[in-house]
């Protein structure tokens, strides 16, 4: 039961702080571009490595609220394929390759550095 | 306020739905089939969903409110991004480099491919003669929501 709680909880917050950076990035945009959602999938697979890099030090109910939750909600993969799409669509091949491409290094290479730095902390 | 609260619900759920995939679908050594479900799955879902609800004009009030709970919160919560990063990031770890390519190019190739899809029906749902709304102009985008935001006409309001 708490463990639900924990994911719904993590998740309604993850979601909220998504439509808020998005909301602040999109409206500083004068050239459409999906950065709100490479800024969130990158921030968010750092958060997600911290979480899962410091693991027994938060223990099982905050992993859930942060990892499963939190950061699950935050991340979103159906808005960047999406957004991707609608690059592709708009004659924007290009820039829709550098934006999946570039997702997929640099969230790869955050998550990376979070659970390095999460099991350093963990000692 | 409104706004944050219907992502927040949508959010909620969604991450519960992904929650329970997870626990009904077994998780592979090598694929992460619960990740990569929710993801190709909610990607399909999410193109046909905001195809559906881009009409010409102002976003009605029910449309806004269904882009930004199902949309934003619901299908923006089930799928994860980061989860999918961490699950390369592990192959990588344990040496399996290829794996995690691999692993990469089924994700982002059938996640195209699904929104694709979703995009396609759902135009042809919305542009269906029988739903009486049978206005074929080109739609366009008005919003800069997470989920809604247009890429090719400009969004920013």
């Amino acid at each position: 039961m708490i463990a639900v709680l924990a994911v719904a909880l993590g998740g309604a917050a993850g979601a909220v702080l998504r439509f808020l950076v998005d909301r602040l990035i999109a409206s500083r945009q004068k050239r459409p571009f999906p950065w709100a959602m490479i800024v969130v999938n990158v921030t968010g697979s750092f958060v997600l490595g911290l979480v899962s890099g410091l693991g027994m030090v938060l223990g099982p109910v905050w992993t859930m609220a942060l990892g499963t939750g939190l950061c699950g909600g935050y991340t979103t993969f159906s808005t960047a394929m999406v957004d991707a799409v609608r690059l592709a669509r708009g004659h924007r091949g290009g820039a829709m390759l550098a934006m999946v491409l570039g997702t997929a290094f640099w969230s790869l290479l955050a998550a990376a550095a979070g659970m390095r730095l999460g099991a350093h902390w963990a000692g | 306020m409104r706004d944050a609260a219907l992502v927040a619900v949508g959010g909620a759920l969604g991450s519960l739905g992904r929650w329970g995939v997870a626990h009904v679908l077994p998780a592979g050594s090598l694929w992460h089939w619960p990740t990569f479900a929710v993801n190709a799955l909610g990607a399909f879902l999410l193109g046909l969903l905001l195809e559906f609800l881009t009409r010409p004009g102002v976003e009605s009030t029910r449309a806004h409110t269904v882009r930004l709970l199902v949309g934003t919160g619901l299908l923006g919560g089930f799928t994860t991004y980061s989860a999918f990063a961490e699950e390369m990031w592990q192959l990588v770890d344990g040496g399996d480099s290829a794996g995690a390519f691999g692993y990469a190019v089924v994700t982002l190739g059938a996640g195209l491919l699904a929104a694709a899809f979703g995009v396609l029906a759902g135009s042809a749902l919305r542009d269906r003669p029988a739903a009486g709304r049978g206005d074929p102009a080109p739609a366009l985008q008005r919003s800069s929501d997470a989920a809604g935001r247009a890429t090719q006409d400009g969004g920013a309001p």
